[in-house]
C-alpha cells in the first residue's frame, strides 16, 4: 500500500509567525493543471493591517542594523533557498507548470537574484550617494534612507522569481515589507516564508499574505501607515492600479506602478527597484575654525 | 603593578591549527616545490620556528604568471560575473567558518595579539571578500568601466598579513583579473592557509597563485613583462624603486607605502576618548601600521594634561604572549624591524626628546619593545620625520589649527591623519586642510571593506576599499 | 599635578600620590549660582559616545580566568548590595533577604557575606534587627524613590526616618527634572540638605549615595555632569539608576562615573564610590565591571567601600560560578536559595 502523505496547511507569514487569517477564510489552490492542492489562507483586510502592524515595528531595527548585517543575512536566505533548491523546484513546476528543466532554471534565477540584491546592500548609498560641491564653505552630503514600510503586490505569473524580484529590492535598502502574494500561485511564496523565518531574517520585516491584491490591494493602498506601494502585480489592470495610485495619494505614497505586462523577469533589473524606495537625506555642515 | 586582582593567563589554544613542517608554492591550484633556497618562518614572540617554506625562483614565478594568465584567459575573463561573485562568497564564508584557525595562526607567525587578530584582521578579511563578491556582477554601476585588467602581481607586506591579502585579492578576483600574490617572506603562513581555502572552495586553477619568497621573488613578479597590474603595499622605499621599474611600459600600478600621520588633539577634545585614540593610533598592532598616528600634535594648552592621562593609561597595556587573550601589545615582527625601532628610538633619545615608557615585564625570548612616548619632539628630530613602524610617539605641540595644519602636512608623507575636537565645523575645516588619503576625526584606525584607503605624495597611489577600490582593477 | 587649563577648577589641595593630607576642596565659587554650575559643568571635556562605548566593549573582551576569575567572584559577592525594593515587600520578605545577605550559600560558609541589603525605608529596623552586628549594612532608598517628584521637606523627613530606623546607608535620587531643565543649582541645594539630613545625633553621619537614573539623562555628557555635581555636594558615592527605568546600569555609564571620581580624586584628594545598579544579572557581567574598575579607575577602588554592585539576582549567579570553580562542575538553580 502507497504511503499517504502528511499534507501542509498554507498559513500567512506575519511578524515572523504563521498564522492563519483572522477571518477563517480560506481559498481553493490548485496545481497547474487544475488539480486540487491545498486550502490556503485567505487574507482579510485585518491581517493586512496586523502586517502594516508588524513591518512598522520592525522597520527600526532593520534599518537600523549595517548595510554588511542586511547583505549577510540576504545572502543566509540565498544559502537556505539553496539547501532547499528541489523543493522549490516541484513548488514552481506545481504552480507555474514549467518542465523540471525549466523551472530549475527559474529557482536558480531566483537564488542568484538574491545573492545579486545582497551584494547592493553596502554598495548602494556609493553608487546613489556623494558629497556635493556647494558653493559656499559646507560640507554637503546626500545619502538615501528606506523610506518605510512598503506594500507590495508581488507577481501574479512569476510566483517564486517574481516574487523574489519585488521583496529583496525593497528589504536590501533597509525597508520592511507586506506582500499579497500571487493570488492562483501562492505556495511558492508560502514555502519562501518558511525559509525567511529560518534565515536570521528578523520578524516583520517580510510579511507575506496570501490572497487577492484586488480585495487587500485598496485596504494597503489607503492605509496611512504604509510610505510605499509597489503595483506590479496587478500588471495590465490598468482600472484597478488607477483607483489604488489615488488612494495612495492621501499620504503620498511613492507608488510604483503596474506595468502594463508582466516583466521578463530573467533580464537585469538595473537599480529601479531599490530606489524607488529610497529617500535622499542631504545633510549641510559649515566648514570653519 | 601589584593590583590585588592579577589577571591569570588566559591562553588561546594552538590546537586548532595544523602547521605543517614544509610548505611549497601555490601554483596553478596545487602545492608544487618550489625552486630557491627555503627558508624558515619563526614565531616573532618565542623565536620558534614554526615551519619551512619554499623560495620561488624567477622560474617558478613565471610558472605561475602562465598559470594566471591560462586561467584568465580561459576560465575567469570570460566567466560571468554573477558566478565570480558566488566564488568569492564562498571563500569569504570559509573564513568566517575557519575564523578561528585564522587568527590563531596570524598572531603566531606575525606577533600581533590575538584579541585584535579575532576581533580585527580576520573579521574584515572576511567582510572584505563579502564586500567585493557583491561588485563581481555589478561592475557596470562602478563609474569604472567593467573590463578586467588581466594578470595581477601582488606584493603584500607582514603588517596585517591575511588582511593585505583581501585588500589585493578581492577587488582583482570581483573584477575578473587573476593574480599571483608574494606575501612577506616573515608572514607567509595565513597566504599559504587561503591556498587551501580557494581549494576547498573549488576555485578554479590558476586564479589564484600563491608565490612565497623575499626580495628577489618580488622584483621577479613584479617586472615579468605579462603581468599586467601591479599592486605593492610596502615601504616608500621599495614603492619608489617598483614605480622606476614599471615606467614606460603598459603596466598599472597602485602603491601603498609608508607614512608619519599626525594625531591632532585640540583643548576641546573629548579628552578621555582622545586618549584612546592616541593609544590606539600608535600601540595597536605594535605600531606597525602605515597609517599609525605617530606625531600627536596637541594643543599647548592642553598638553600637560593630555600626556598625564595618556601616561596613566599606557601604563594599563599589556605586552606579552600573543595568544593571551589578555594581551594588548604583541611582539615587534622580526630581529629587523626591533633593530630599527631601537636605532631610531636612541637616535630620539640623542636629539634630546625626553623618552618614557611605562614599566613592563618583557619575555627574554623572542623580539619586544615596550609602548613608548617621546616629548619635546620637534618637526626638526629624525623622530618626527622618519617611519618607525613600531610603538613609538613623538609629541609635538601646536598653538593654533592653522599651525596644526602646517606642521601635520610638512611630511613627504600623506597617508592618514586624526582630529580630535568637539566642534564639526573645525573637523570639517581640519580634513579639507590636511593633506592626507584618510582623515580619521574624533576616532583612530579605522577600516571597513567599503571606505576608500591610500595615500597622497609619497605615502603612495591608488586606493583599496569601497566603489573607489574598483578602479584600480578595472578599464 | 598643575593643570594650565583654562576651565574653573575648584580649589583645593590635591595629591592623592605623595600621601599628602587630604582637604575638603572649597566649590562655593562654582556652586554658587545656577550659571556658576552651568559654566562649570558644560566646560568639562565632552565625552564621544562611540569611542567610549568601544572603549567599555573593549574592556569586556578581557579573558578572566582560574585565580584571577575566584577573586573576582569572591569581590563581587562582597560588593553586592543585595536589593528588595517592591511595592509588596513585607517584614518576612525582609527577613528572609537579610538572612541571604549573611549565609548567602547555605552549602559554603567560607562564602563571604554581601556588602549591604537595601530596602526601603520602612523596612529599614527588620533589616537591622536581622542583621545585628554582622557586619552587613542596611542602605535605604530615600527621597521618594524611585520618581525624585516631592516636595524638599517630604524628601528629607523620607531620609531622617531611615536614619533614625538605624540606616548605614543613604540612596537618595536627584531631581532628574530639575537636572534636565538645567536647574543645577536645585539639584545641588537638595543632596547638600539631604547629606545633612543624614547626620545622626552621635555626630557620625549615614553615607549618601546619590542616584543620577542615567536611563533618563541619556547622554554621557549628563552623567558627566551629574558626577561632577554630586561630588561637589558632598555624595559619599555615585550611582547609576534605581532599577526601575530601562536602562538601568550600563558598562559605559559606569565607566565615564568611575573616569569622573578618579578625576575627582586627582584634583581634590578625595575619594568617592560608585555602584552600578539594575541590569546586572550574571557573573559575566559583574567581571567586566571589576575589570573597568581595575584599568579606569584603579585598584584603591576594588573594595566594598568603594564599588558596590545593586542587585538580586546577581547573587545567584555569582554562587553558582563559585560553587562551579570548586566543584569544576556546572550547577543549576535548585542548589541556591530564592528568598
Amino acid at each position: 500500500m502507497t504511503r499517504l502523505d502528511v499534507r501542509k496547511t498554507y498559513k500567512l507569514y506575519i511578524g515572523g509567525a504563521f498564522p492563519r487569517s483572522e477571518s477563517g477564510h480560506s481559498y481553493v489552490v490548485n496545481d497547474s493543471k487544475g488539480a486540487f492542492v491545498a486550502n490556503a489562507s485567505l487574507a482579510s483586510r485585518k491581517d493586512a493591517r496586523d502586517a502594516v502592524t508588524a513591518a512598522r515595528k520592525a522597520f527600526g531595527g532593520w534599518s537600523g542594523r549595517t548595510a554588511y548585517n542586511r547583505a549577510q543575512i540576504l545572502y543566509r536566505v540565498a544559502e537556505i533557498m539553496e539547501d532547499r533548491r528541489p523543493q522549490f523546484v516541484q513548488a514552481v513546476v506545481q504552480s507555474e507548470g514549467l518542465s523540471a528543466s525549466k523551472a530549475e532554471r527559474v529557482v536558480d534565477e531566483a537564488i542568484d537574484r538574491l545573492v545579486w540584491y545582497a551584494g547592493w546592500a553596502d554598495k548602494i548609498t556609493q553608487v546613489v550617494g556623494g558629497a556635493n560641491p556647494v558653493a559656499g564653505p559646507f560640507f554637503n552630503l546626500s545619502t538615501p534612507e528606506p523610506t518605510g514600510v512598503v506594500a507590495v503586490l508581488a507577481p501574479q505569473a512569476s510566483s517564486l522569481l517574481g516574487l523574489v524580484s519585488v521583496v529583496a529590492p525593497a528589504i536590501v535598502t533597509g525597508n520592511t515589507v507586506v506582500v499579497v502574494s500571487s493570488y492562483e500561485r501562492p505556495l511558492p511564496a508560502v514555502t519562501f516564508s518558511e525559509v525567511l523565518a529560518t534565515s536570521d531574517v528578523p520578524g516583520g520585516v517580510v510579511n507575506i499574505l496570501t490572497g487577492s491584491a484586488a480585495t487587500i490591494g485598496p485596504w494597503l493602498a489607503g492605509h496611512m501607515d504604509v510610505n510605499a506601494l509597489d503595483l506590479t502585480g496587478i500588471a495590465g489592470q490598468t482600472a484597478l492600479a488607477t483607483d489604488l495610485e489615488v488612494a495612495a495619494a492621501d499620504n503620498l505614497k511613492r507608488v510604483r506602478r503596474a506595468p502594463a505586462a508582466e516583466p521578463d523577469w530573467t533580464l537585469d533589473p538595473g537599480t529601479g527597484a531599490m530606489t524607488a524606495f529610497l529617500e535622499t537625506k542631504t545633510v549641510w555642515h559649515p566648514i570653519g575654525v | 603593578m601589584t593590583s590585588p586582582f592579577e589577571y591569570a593567563p588566559a591562553p588561546e589554544s594552538r590546537s586548532i591549527v595544523d602547521i605543517k613542517p614544509s610548505y611549497g608554492l601555490f601554483i596553478d591550484g596545487e602545492f608544487v616545490d618550489g625552486h630557491g633556497k627555503a627558508f624558515k618562518t619563526i614565531s616573532p614572540a618565542t623565536e620558534e620556528v614554526l615551519a619551512e617554506v619554499a623560495e620561488a625562483s624567477e622560474a617558478d614565478v613565471a610558472k605561475a604568471v602562465k598559470a594566471a594568465r591560462k586561467a584568465y584567459d580561459k576560465v575567469w575573463g570570460p566567466m560571468p560575473g554573477r558566478e565570480r561573485a558566488k566564488y568569492l562568497y564562498r571563500i569569504a564564508r570559509i573564513i568566517q567558518e575557519r575564523g578561528r584557525e585564522l587568527a590563531v595562526l596570524e598572531s603566531l607567525d606575525n606577533g600581533k595579539p590575538i584579541k585584535e587578530s579575532r576581533d580585527v584582521d580576520i573579521p574584515t578579511v572576511a567582510a572584505h571578500f563579502f564586500y567585493y563578491a557583491g561588485w563581481a556582477d555589478k561592475l557596470e554601476h562602478s563609474g569604472f568601466g567593467s573590463t578586467p585588467l588581466g594578470v595581477a602581481g601582488q606584493v603584500i607586506p607582514w603588517n596585517f598579513p591575511l588582511l593585505m591579502l583581501a585588500w589585493k585579492i578581492a577587488p582583482a578576483l570581483a573584477c575578473g583579473n587573476t593574480v599571483v600574490l608574494k606575501p612577506a617572506e616573515t608572514t607567509p603562513l595565513t597566504a599559504l592557509l587561503f591556498a587551501e581555502i580557494c581549494q576547498q572552495a573549488d576555485l578554479p586553477a590558476g586564479v589564484v597563485n600563491i608565490v612565497t619568497g623575499a626580495g628577489e621573488t618580488g622584483r621577479a613578479l613584479v617586472s615579468h613583462p605579462d603581468v599586467d597590474k601591479v599592486a605593492f603595499t610596502g615601504s616608500t622605499d621599495v614603492g619608489r624603486a617598483i614605480a622606476k621599474a614599471v615606467a614606460g611600459s603598459d603596466k598599472k600600478v597602485t602603491l601603498e607605502l609608508g607614512g608619519k600621520a599626525a594625531n591632532i588633539v585640540f583643548d576641546d577634545a573629548p579628552i578621555d576618548q582622545a586618549v584612546e585614540g592616541i593609544v590606539n593610533g600608535i600601540f595597536f598592532n605594535q605600531g606597525h601600521v602605515c597609517c599609525a598616528g605617530s606625531r600627536l600634535l596637541v594643543q599647548e594648552s592642553v598638553a600637560e594634561e593630555v600626556l598625564d592621562r595618556l601616561k596613566r593609561r599606557m601604563s594599563t597595556l599589556r605586552v606579552g604572549d600573543p595568544l593571551d587573550k589578555n594581551t594588548d601589545v604583541g611582539a615587534i615582527n622580526s630581529a629587523e624591524q626591533l633593530a630599527r625601532i631601537r636605532e631610531l628610538s636612541d637616535i630620539g633619545e640623542q636629539e634630546g626628546a625626553g623618552r618614557w615608557s611605562p614599566a613592563c615585564d618583557l619575555p627574554s625570548n623572542g623580539f619586544w619593545f615596550p609602548p613608548t612616548l617621546f616629548t619635546g619632539v620637534t618637526q626638526a628630530h629624525r623622530i618626527a620625520r622618519e617611519e618607525i613602524f613600531g610603538p613609538v610617539l613623538s609629541v609635538l605641540t601646536f598653538r593654533t589649527p592653522s599651525e596644526a595644519v602646517e606642521k601635520a602636512n610638512n611630511t613627504p608623507y600623506g597617508l592618514s591623519a586624526g582630529v580630535w575636537t568637539d566642534k564639526g565645523s573645525r573637523i570639517l575645516h581640519m580634513a579639507n586642510q590636511l593633506r592626507a588619503g584618510v582623515v580619521w576625526a574624533n576616532t583612530f584606525n579605522k577600516f571597513d571593506p567599503t571606505s576608500p584607503f591610500g595615500g597622497y605624495k609619497e605615502s603612495g597611489y591608488g586606493r583599496e576599499g569601497g566603489r573607489h577600490g574598483l578602479e584600480a582593477y578595472l578599464r | 599635578m598643575t593643570s594650565s587649563s583654562t576651565t574653573a577648577k575648584p580649589t583645593g589641595q590635591g595629591s592623592s600620590a605623595t600621601g599628602a593630607p587630604v582637604v575638603s576642596a572649597d566649590f562655593s565659587d562654582i556652586t554658587r549660582t545656577d550659571a556658576s554650575l552651568r559654566r562649570f559643568l558644560h566646560g568639562l571635556p565632552g565625552v564621544d559616545q562611540v569611542g567610549a562605548e568601544a572603549r567599555a566593549a573593549s574592556l569586556g573582551t578581557r579573558s578572566i580566568k582560574t585565580t584571577a576569575k575566584e577573586f573576582a567572584i569572591d569581590l563581587a559577592i562582597r560588593m553586592v548590595d543585595l536589593t528588595t525594593l517592591e511595592g509588596q515587600d513585607t517584614h518576612g520578605k525582609v527577613r528572609a533577604l537579610a538572612a541571604k545577605a549573611m549565609h548567602p550559600d547555605p552549602a559554603d560558609p567560607t562564602c563571604p557575606m554581601t556588602a549591604a541589603v537595601c530596602v526601603y525605608p520602612d523596612m529599614v529596623a527588620t533589616a537591622k534587627e536581622v542583621l545585628g552586628d554582622s557586619g552587613v549594612h542596611v542602605a535605604a532608598v530615600a527621597t521618594a524613590f524611585p520618581s525624585g517628584r516631592a516636595a524638599l521637606d517630604i524628601k528629607l523627613a523620607d531620609t531622617h526616618d531611615a536614619v533614625e530606623a538605624g540606616a548605614d546607608e543613604i540612596d537618595m535620587v536627584i531631581d532628574r527634572g530639575a537636572f534636565l531643565s538645567g536647574r543645577y543649582k536645585d539639584v545641588h541645594d537638595e543632596i547638600v540638605a539631604v547629606r545633612e539630613a543624614c547626620a545622626r545625633p552621635d555626630g557620625t553621619t549615614a553615607h549618601l549615595k546619590v542616584i543620577f537614573e542615567t536611563g533618563e539623562l541619556q547622554t554621557y555628557d549628563n552623567v558627566r555632569r551629574a558626577s561632577w555635581l554630586a561630588m561637589m555636594a558632598g555624595g559619599h558615592f555615585i550611582k547609576t539608576s534605581t532599577g526601575k527605568v530601562q536602562p538601568a546600569a550600563t558598562l559605559p555609564v559606569t565607566m565615564i562615573m568611575l573616569e569622573a571620581v578618579r578625576d575627582f580624586r586627582e584634583q581634590t584628594g578625595q575619594m568617592v564610590g560608585v555602584k552600578p545598579a539594575g541590569g546586572i544579572r550574571t557573573t559575566k557581567d559583574a567581571i567586566k565591571y571589576l575589570v573597568t574598575v581595575n584599568e579606569v579607575a584603579g585598584q584603591d577602588w576594588l573594595d566594598p567601600d568603594w564599588f558596590r554592585f545593586g542587585a538580586s539576582t546577581l547573587l545567584n549567579d555569582l554562587l553558582m560560578q563559585r560553587t562551579k570553580m570548586k566543584t569544576g562542575r556546572y550547577s543549576g538553580p535548585d542548589y541556591f536559595t530564592l528568598d
